[in-house]
């Protein structure tokens, strides 16, 4: 009785994806762009880094942040920080997630960027993405990518214009400047990654 | 005389059409906090949703049930509804009204959520359904979605031994 006690305590305590961490090299991909061309990370040697966004089609808070990606993405892709954005979820739990709905959305929205589909979840494991939107921030270090920040775009999902803190936009300014970024890692409220 | 009759009517129609209206608790974290923090002898499962979240939606008729099976025992069910305040009309209570949820309902509406979701949990990556379970000190943190028997065995296990 103690033995199960004590396992089935592990099993809820324990994150089921290890997460990258910020300082560690960051992991390689190579997905289907909503062009039908394959993206990979090493496309992006010459850039001073890379705004890796898991985000989705159907969930609230990552349709909330839309239009801010879309900004980050038009203030940053000329000064070598372009916006990735990958959907992990699986379309058997979310059919609006499928990759024809990422085109129409994309289309609709005017995405200015590559929007990935990561249909077996191997990359969002990779970083160990939680939830949609959830911003891993790389730098381009030597020949590798370095993750420098990991969490929110900025401090208030709701209302754009009541941000106090923008995140990512402090982190490349921080790295720019030959910092860390800080902070370099926040949590928010998101929809979960819908893993198979 | 006309002027008290009509005001009269008119009160009595502002009331109707309030009370008719679900009016829910809309909280700060910190308001929310102290019902995290409880020091008694009470069970409570705070879960923490949506309506738009779908496997919250799922799990919520579970977690109802774990409410009626332990409602003799001290144990108390809270569901913090994350749904966007101006959309409670249209979404939340109908909602409510539709499933006969009986649980307690409170709108938690703190868009700052880096500031407080460690307070929760510091395990608690931030999505959602998510669920603490405490009784004083002793804590149960799950970030994915329950059902009915995963929660009885949490409960009979740790809280409720036989």
């Amino acid at each position: 009785m103690k033995k199960s006690m004590t396992l089935f305590l592990a099993w809820v305590s324990v994150a089921l994806w290890a997460q990258v961490k910020v300082g560690d090299v960051a992991p390689s991909f190579n997905l289907k762009n909503i062009d039908g061309k394959m993206v990979k990370l090493e496309d992006y040697r010459s850039q001073k880094g890379v705004i890796v966004i898991f985000t989705c089609n159907h969930c609230p808070y990552a349709k909330a942040y839309e239009d801010r990606i879309i900004a980050l993405d038009k203030q940053y892709r000329p000064k070598g920080f372009p916006v990735v954005a990958i959907n992990p979820n699986d379309v058997s739990i979310v059919p609006e997630d499928s990759y024809e709905n990422m085109q129409v959305r994309a289309k609709e929205k005017g995405f200015t960027f590559p929007y990935l589909y990561d249909a077996t979840q191997e990359v969002a494991n990779a970083y160990g993405a939680e939830r949609t939107p959830h911003v891993f921030l790389l730098k381009k270090s030597g020949d590798k990518f370095i993750v420098s920040y990991i969490g929110a775009i900025d401090d208030n999902y709701k209302d754009a214009s009541a941000v106090k803190t923008k995140y990512i936009e402090q982190a490349i300014a921080a790295i720019e400047s030959g910092k860390n970024p800080e902070p370099s890692f926040t949590k928010a409220i998101g929809c979960t990654v819908k893993r198979k | 005389m006309k002027k008290l009759i009509f005001g009269i009517v008119v009160l009595l129609f502002l009331f109707y059409y309030v009370s008719a209206q679900v009016q829910l608790p809309i909280l700060n974290f910190e308001k929310l906090e102290p019902l995290l923090r409880k020091q008694n002898d009470t069970v409570y499962l705070i879960n923490f949703w949506a309506t738009w979240c779908a496997p919250c939606r799922k799990e919520l008729p579970d977690i109802e049930k774990i409410g009626e099976k332990y409602a003799t025992s001290k144990f108390k069910v809270i569901l913090v509804s994350l749904d966007m305040p101006e959309t409670l009309q249209s979404t939340l209570y109908p909602f409510l009204k539709k499933n006969n949820i009986r649980s307690t309902v409170l709108v938690l509406d703190d868009p700052d959520s880096n500031r407080w979701i460690d307070r929760v949990d510091s395990l608690w990556g931030g999505s959602i359904p998510a669920t603490l379970i405490y009784r004083g000190k002793e804590k149960i943190f799950i970030e994915k979605q329950v059902d009915f028997n995963y929660l009885d065995s949490v409960l009979t296990l740790k809280f409720f031994k036989p």
